[in-house]
């Protein structure tokens, strides 16, 4: 039997899951990071990144769009200021929003704010790229 | 005296529609009062969680170069006023905005952030100076509305426009009580107690923390907007309640009026009715 650590996710307006995962896998500021049952305690901000929970039924993936990891005591938390299952995602608005941020990177305007462009293209591209790939898996 | 009657009948029946209507207001109250409790209630694991990485992180991390953690002397003060954008709530703007009336100092340096139509109006009316309105926050607060708040707030802050910024709201105590609250949001006071629990910061404690704070000062003016509202639909169902209550009075003064005039009529019909038999005899 495989060993597991209890895992939830949590946006500011609810608790999405609480499950048991075999590992969790999710982009940290320093990189991606893989948890393990019985990681030492950790505090890491998260970037906009494919959650994977990887659970003993199979996997489970969200859109993240940055926030942070906890773990403790073996218990992994992910504070997520969004969280979207892959049928959440509203590619159309996904797209517009890359394409709108794309627009104000290209523009090099004094106004614009970089990193906040940057910000909403990487949290565009994650949810393009989680609902494509769940779209061909789902076709197989 | 029939012209009487018809009046008090007309007023009976507005009254009658007034209470339908406070009636309903009432139950729709009601009904998102609940769901103001129930967004709170959802709102609350995250909340704490956010607080409590902040306790941990704040102890092993120097805030020496986190400016939004370090007070300054305080010229100018940024007041954020939580009221209602709608009226027919009982005291509830009222008493947010007599709160914050004890609160500024008269020719004070301050600014304000006016959250709902009501604050809006009232600091307008009384020529102060509106950093930004947040008009139409809606029954149902979202948390990417507080944290837009939340940046303007922590943008001016670090700006050096404003050296402090406080938050006046209606806490929530039942649907019968809320209590007008002052409460500072920045700079952040770091939650006291609590004890490391040796995390491994990625990639160290000072970069942690630096994210994590701008996350509990939104969170902290989410779950402000969340109680704000539920208190505004409890003073709303409490107020409606009562209004419903007083028309039922009115009503049933009015129909007890109503009768006993027409009792006077009737007897004076019949003590002519007698009158002008007897004067034929």
């Amino acid at each position: 039997m495989a060993t597991t650590v209890p895992v939830s996710v949590v946006t500011p307006e609810r608790e999405l899951v609480r499950t048991d995962a075999e590992m969790v896998l999710v982009r940290g500021a320093d990189g991606d990071l893989g948890i393990l049952p019985h990681h030492i305690p950790l505090v890491t901000a998260i970037r906009p990144s494919v959650l994977e929970i990887r659970t003993p039924a199979g996997r489970e993936r969200y859109a993240v769009t940055g926030g942070f990891l906890e773990v403790r005591g073996d218990q992994v938390t992910v504070l997520a200021r969004t969280a979207e299952r892959p049928e959440e995602i509203d590619v159309n608005r996904a797209r517009a929003a890359k394409e709108r941020a794309e627009e104000r990177l290209k523009e090099h305007a004094a106004d614009v704010d970089i990193v906040r462009a940057e910000l909403a293209l990487q949290r565009a591209l994650v949810r393009m790229q989680l609902a494509e790939e769940s779209k061909k898996t789902t076709a197989v | 005296m029939p012209q009487g009657l018809r009046d008090i009948r007309r007023r009976i029946r507005s009254v009658e529609n007034t209470r339908k209507i406070t009636q309903a207001m009432k139950m729709v109250a009601a009904a998102k009062l609940r769901r103001a409790q129930d967004s709170a209630q959802a709102a609350r694991p995250y909340a704490e969680r956010i607080e409590d990485a902040l306790r941990s992180v704040a102890q092993d991390a120097s805030a020496s170069r986190m400016p939004l953690l370090r007070p300054r002397p305080v010229q100018k003060v940024g007041y954020v006023v939580l009221t209602g954008d709608r009226g027919l709530s009982g005291p509830f703007n009222a008493s947010i905005l007599r709160r914050l009336q004890q609160e500024i100092r008269p020719g004070g340096d301050q600014v304000f952030f006016a959250v709902g139509r009501k604050g809006r109006d009232y600091l307008r009316h009384r020529g102060h100076h509106i950093a930004k309105e947040y008009i139409g926050i809606g029954d149902y607060p979202r948390y990417y509305q507080a944290q837009a708040l939340g940046e303007d707030i922590v943008r001016a802050f670090v700006s050096g426009e404003v050296d402090e910024v406080r938050l006046v709201y209606a806490q929530f105590v039942s649907a019968m009580t809320q209590r007008p609250v002052v409460q500072q949001l920045l700079p952040v006071e770091r939650p006291q107690g609590g004890g490391s629990r040796q995390y491994i910061y990625e990639p160290d404690a000072e970069a942690v923390l630096e994210e994590l704070v701008p996350h509990y000062l939104y969170a902290s003016l989410y779950r402000a907007l969340l109680e704000s509202k539920a208190s505004e639909w409890g003073a709303r169902m409490t107020a409606m309640d009562s209004a419903t209550r007083n028309s039922e009075d009115l009503i049933r003064n009015l129909v007890l009026l109503l009768n006993r005039l027409r009792q006077a009529a009737i007897t004076n019909e019949i003590a002519e009715i007698v009158g002008g038999a007897n004067a034929l005899q």
